[in-house]
C-alpha cells in the first residue's frame, strides 16, 4: 500500500525494497491503481523499481476447461521496459499529436537473450521473434537484428521470425504451431492477453515478470471488487504463478507436483470454482489440490 | 450487375526519371469512374519498387480500410456466428514511416495522430454502421498508455458519436479486444482503431472466419473506392484454374452495396454462401475438389435460378 513520502507523493514503503533486494523473488496478487487520487500504477512502479524487463506468460490449455482450442503450449516473452510504451508523447500543432516508440539495441538484446535462455531451460523447440520491420524498419528491424544475432549464438534453438498480424492470422486458425514468442512491448501486450484468451482468460493464466536482479510473479487479473472476501474466487493464476516461480527458483519437483495437482482437480471437475464451471469454494478447491500434493509424496 | 468494366493493367511503368511508378492509365479510370475492383499484387522485393498496394492507396487518399468478416457456413472454424466489422484508419498512425536513428543502438519511430484523420475514419465508421444495420460501433485503443495519441482518436471517436445517438457507442482496449475477441467473438459489431490495431485486428478477425481466401476488404477514399482480396497472388498455383475467387467475389459484393447496387450484391453474395453451405462443389483450400471455373459456374448458375 502507498506511503505518503516526504514530497507529500504517494511511493511504495521501503519495506518492498529491502525485501526483495533480500530475496529477489517475488508473489503478487492483483493490485488496484485507484483513479485520479495521484498514485502512480502501483504496477508500474514495481517493474521500473525491479528493472523488470521481460514479462513471461506461459499458455498451455487446461484439461477440463473447454475454449474453442486444445493443444495450445506457447510462451509469449514480451520486452516490457520501452519500445511503443516509453510514455513520450507531444503535440505538434493543434489537433496533431505523435507518440514516440523507442527501441534500443540493449533492451533488444537483453529480452532476446532472455526468450532463448528460457527455451533451453524449459526444453521449447523454438524461439519466434514477432514484429513489423516490413513496415518499422528502422524500431522493429533493430530488435529483429539483435533477434538474429542472439539466435545466431544459440544455434541448438531453433529461431523464426514472424509479422504480428500473420502470428494473430494464423494464431486464431491454429496456435499449436507456436513455442516461444519473443517481441517488442506494445506487440506483447496484445498477444499475451490475445494467447491468454486461447486458454481460457486472465483467471487461469500465470505471468512472471524477469528483471536483472530478481522477479516478480503475479496473476494479471483484475482485483474483483464485487466478490472480496466471500472465499469465491479462483486462485489457479495466482498458484500457477506460483508454480513458475519455484522453477525460476531451482526448485522444479516441487513445481511439477503442485502444477500437476492444480492441473488434476480441474480435469476431474469435481471441486471448481464458480469461473470453472462448478460451486466450490476457493477454499475447498484449494484444499482439494492440497490433498492431492500430499497424495503424490 | 449493370456494371461497365474497364480493365486497368497497373504494370509499373518507367517513368521520364527512371522510377517505375504506377501508369496514367489508373489515375485516369479512377478519377472517372471513382470505384475499382483488385486482386492481390506482388510487390518485387529489390526492384526498386514502391509498394504498388501503398501506391494505390496513397494516390486515391483511401483512409478507411473495411473488413466485414462473417463465420460462412460449411466452412467449419473454431467460430460460428462471428459478425463484425473492422475499420481501420489507414493514413497514418504507426505506419507514418518517420523513423530516426537517436545514437547507434537507439533509434525511434514515431506514430502520428491527427483530429482530421481520426475524426475522418471515426464519421466514416458511424456511416456505415447506419447504411449496413449496424448496432454498436467499439472505439478499439490504448489511451490509457498513449494518453495523447490515442487520447485524441477517442476524443474524435467520442464527439462523432455524440452526433450519432442512433447508433450505440462503446470504448475498449485493444487488449482486452483480443482477450475476448477469441473467447467470445459474438460481442462485437463495427470496430473502428487506429492503423496499427487495425493491421492486427482485421488479421485476427479474418482467421477467425477461415483467413485470407475468404475475406472481402474495402479501401474507401475521398473520392473513390478500390475493393480488393488480401491474400497473396499464389504464384504456385497461377493458370491451373485452382484458385479460390471467394474474397475476390465478397470483395466485389462489397463494391456493389458501395455503388447503391444492394439487391445486385444480395444475390450474388447468397449464391456463394449457398454453394459453400452445399459443399458439392468447392475449391481445394475449402476442402473440395473443384476447379476455380467450377465453383465459379455454380455460383451463377444460382444466380441465374434466382432470378
Amino acid at each position: 500500500t502507498p506511503v505518503k513520502g516526504p514530497d507529500g507523493n504517494f511511493r511504495l514503503p521501503p519495506k518492498i525494497f529491502d525485501s526483495m533486494d533480500r530475496t529477489k523473488v517475488g508473489l503478487k496478487g492483483p493490485l488496484a491503481t485507484p483513479i485520479g487520487k495521484g498514485h502512480q500504477s502501483l504496477n508500474l512502479a514495481l517493474r521500473k523499481a525491479f528493472n523488470l524487463y521481460a514479462n513471461v506468460r506461459p499458455c498451455k490449455s487446461i484439461e477440463g476447461y473447454k475454449t474453442p482450442y486444445n493443444d495450445v503450449d506457447l510462451v509469449t516473452i514480451r520486452e516490457n521496459t520501452e519500445g511503443e510504451y516509453s510514455g513520450i508523447e507531444h503535440v505538434i500543432v493543434d489537433g496533431v499529436v505523435q507518440s514516440i516508440k523507442k527501441i534500443t539495441e540493449e533492451a533488444s538484446m537483453r529480452v532476446a537473450e532472455y526468450a532463448f535462455a528460457y527455451a533451453r531451460d524449459n526444453n521449447r523447440d523454438t524461439v519466434t521473434a514477432v514484429h513489423k520491420a516490413n513496415i518499422m524498419k528502422m524500431t522493429d528491424g533493430l530488435f529483429l537484428k539483435c533477434c538474429r544475432h542472439v539466435a545466431e549464438q544459440n544455434k541448438d534453438i531453433k529461431f523464426k521470425e514472424m509479422y504480428l498480424d500473420t502470428v494473430c492470422l494464423n494464431m486464431v486458425q491454429d496456435p499449436t504451431q507456436f513455442d516461444v514468442l519473443v517481441m517488442p512491448n506494445l506487440y506483447g501486450d496484445i498477444l499475451s492477453d490475445l494467447c491468454a484468451g486461447l486458454i481460457g482468460g486472465l483467471g487461469v493464466t500465470p505471468s512472471g515478470n524477469i528483471g536483472q536482479d530478481g522477479a516478480i510473479f503475479e496473476s494479471v487479473h483484475g482485483t474483483a471488487p464485487d466478490i472480496a472476501g466471500e472465499d469465491k474466487a479462483n486462485p489457479t493464476a495466482l498458484l500457477l504463478s506460483a508454480v513458475m516461480m519455484l522453477r525460476y527458483m531451482g526448485l522444479s519437483p516441487y513445481a511439477q507436483r503442485i502444477e500437476m495437482a492444480c492441473f488434476d482437480v480441474i480435469r476431474e471437475g469435481r471441486v471448481l470454482t464458480g469461473d470453472l464451471g462448478g460451486s466450490s469454494k476457493c477454499s475447498e478447491f484449494t484444499e482439494e489440490i492440497c490433498r492431492k500434493v500430499r497424495e503424490s509424496e
